[in-house]
């Protein structure tokens, strides 16, 4: 497999692990109709079907994904970080 | 590319005309206290199946109606060949059996005060057999697509849902709305952060308005109780696939409603209008979900799973989808449709489509499912507020 991330839209925030994959790791993302978007290095492990950074996503920006908005970051993500509930949440809900 | 025209169906044609793809005489308890009654007629007599359940008592308003339509639903749903109703007494039995008995079909109601259980145990299991019998000797016969009702839900979603299973029951679902078959879906607060989508899809403002109204209840009863729902959805289940928000949860389930447009809002457990794709108002939670859906008469449902979601049906095929590579290893016996080449681009959008309608089809005339085959008989009904 020529590559390890997944984009719903080429200009997303985040792409989608489809396996396991390791920091330090170039990947390679494509969209679902196979047209590549390009590498990126990852900064920590994500497991499969977790997110990762496309570009550096700083605290208090809208995340993007669907090219659509699905959360707000609430600590930076740099591109090639672990994009999860530690640091984006929910725009819609209070906890 | 396979064209819904083009499938090959069976199934049973029952008195009010509509096609069912199963042949169940079932053993509908009304209320809790008669599930024992039920349960025993269902063992006496081979071929019928009872649907034991927790409610029934004491219900009332919109609450109770919604169990009368959900209860009388599996009766009327042309899965059904026959079916035999116990209550604790006479007058709600004999409102379920009404309703079932408009289709057509045989239908039996028994009241267990002033008699006992083991007297209606006996009477109720004597019809039983009769309805068993006339049941077997029942044939399919070819149907079109068009005559075709059937549901869909996800559950235990992750991001491989979104990119992939959801998409392909989305094309699946086009496919069959252009053949005329009615459709539905769901699902009303987890299409949070994409409701626009969703009215965007309904053919008239009217359906949208209905549609919104619906969802901006259910997001007011939440309030209502001073709190939200995240620590609920996502479930934790989804978070551990990789979901975050409801928002990316949302835009990944609506995927399954395609570019379909939107012909009817449905009441849950309301049976469709039209042909076409309705969106019913109903919950999230799987099992109430395709109660629901049994209920309105679909006969038939795709259920896509990320992180492995087991759900089945008493009454109907609950077809599983998953391209999740670690569930499909890890949980095969209960996938029967493996999309995990998707997320290896090795498989397109259109041939997912293709493996989706050709194992509806091989269900549809007769192939158990990977829930019938694990007895995944989850029937749950939807309960809106506390009885009295």
């Amino acid at each position: 497999m020529t590559h390890g991330i997944l984009i719903h839209e080429p200009d997303d925030d985040v792409g989608v692990a489809v396996e396991d994959l390791g920091a330090g790791a170039e990947i390679g993302v494509i969209t679902l109709e196979g047209a590549p978007v390009g590498t990126v290095t990852l900064i920590n492990d994500v497991p499969l079907g977790h997110k990762v950074a496309m570009r550096d996503i700083t605290s208090g920006k809208d995340v993007i994904e669907y090219g659509r908005v699905i959360a707000v970051a609430i600590q930076g993500a740099p591109r090639g970080s672990h994009v999860h509930t530690h640091n984006i949440r929910t725009k819609r809900w209070t906890a | 590319m396979i064209t819904p025209q083009d499938l090959t169906l069976t199934g049973y044609r029952r008195a009010d005309g509509r096609f069912g793809v199963r042949n169940h005489v079932l053993i509908i308890p009304v209320d809790d206290l008669s599930n024992a009654a039920a349960e025993a007629v269902a063992h006496n007599i081979k071929g019928t199946m009872a649907l034991p359940h927790p409610y029934g008592r004491l219900q009332f308003g919109a609450d109770l109606e919604l169990t009368f339509r959900t209860l009388a639903g599996q009766g009327r749903n042309p899965n059904c060949a026959a079916a035999i109703v116990i209550g604790i007494e006479p007058k709600w039995t004999d409102r379920i059996v009404k309703e079932i008995a408009k289709t057509g079909k045989p239908c039996a109601g028994f009241s267990i005060e002033r008699s006992g259980d083991l007297k209606t145990i006996e009477a109720a299991s004597r019809r039983a057999k009769e309805f068993v019998h006339d049941a077997s000797e029942i044939r399919r016969e070819p149907f079109p697509v068009s005559r075709l009702t059937m549901s869909c839900k996800c559950g235990e979603s992750d991001t491989t849902s979104g990119l992939a299973s959801n998409p392909t029951v989305g094309r699946a679902f086009e496919r069959l709305a252009a053949a005329g078959a009615t459709l539905i879906f769901g699902e009303t607060t987890e299409v949070t952060g994409a409701e626009d989508l969703v009215m965007e899809l309904c053919a008239t403002p009217e359906i949208a308005r209905q549609f919104k109204a619906a969802f901006d209840n259910y997001q007011e009863l939440v309030e209502s109780q001073g709190v939200s729902l995240v620590g609920s959805q996502p479930t934790e289940g989804n978070i551990r696939g990789g979901l975050t928000t409801i928002e990316e949860k949302a835009l990944g389930n609506v995927q399954k409603a395609g570019r379909c447009t939107i012909v009817d809002y449905l009441e849950p457990a309301h049976e469709p209008r039209k042909p076409g794709l309705s969106f019913m108002d109903s919950s999230s939670a799987a099992a109430e979900m395709v109660t629901l859906c049994a209920a309105a008469g679909s006969v038939v449902h795709f259920f896509t799973t990320g992180q492995g979601n087991v759900i089945g049906n008493p009454v109907i095929p609950v077809i599983k989808l998953s391209a999740n590579p670690l569930t499909v290893a890890t949980m095969s016996e209960h996938i029967d449709v493996d999309l995990s080449a998707m997320l290896r681009v090795e498989m397109n959008l259109d041939q997912a489509a293709d493996a989706a309608l050709q194992m509806l089809e091989r269900t549809i005339n007769g192939r158990l499912t990977s829930a019938e085959v694990l007895r995944h008989n989850e029937f749950v009904l939807t309960k809106l507020y506390r009885s009295a």
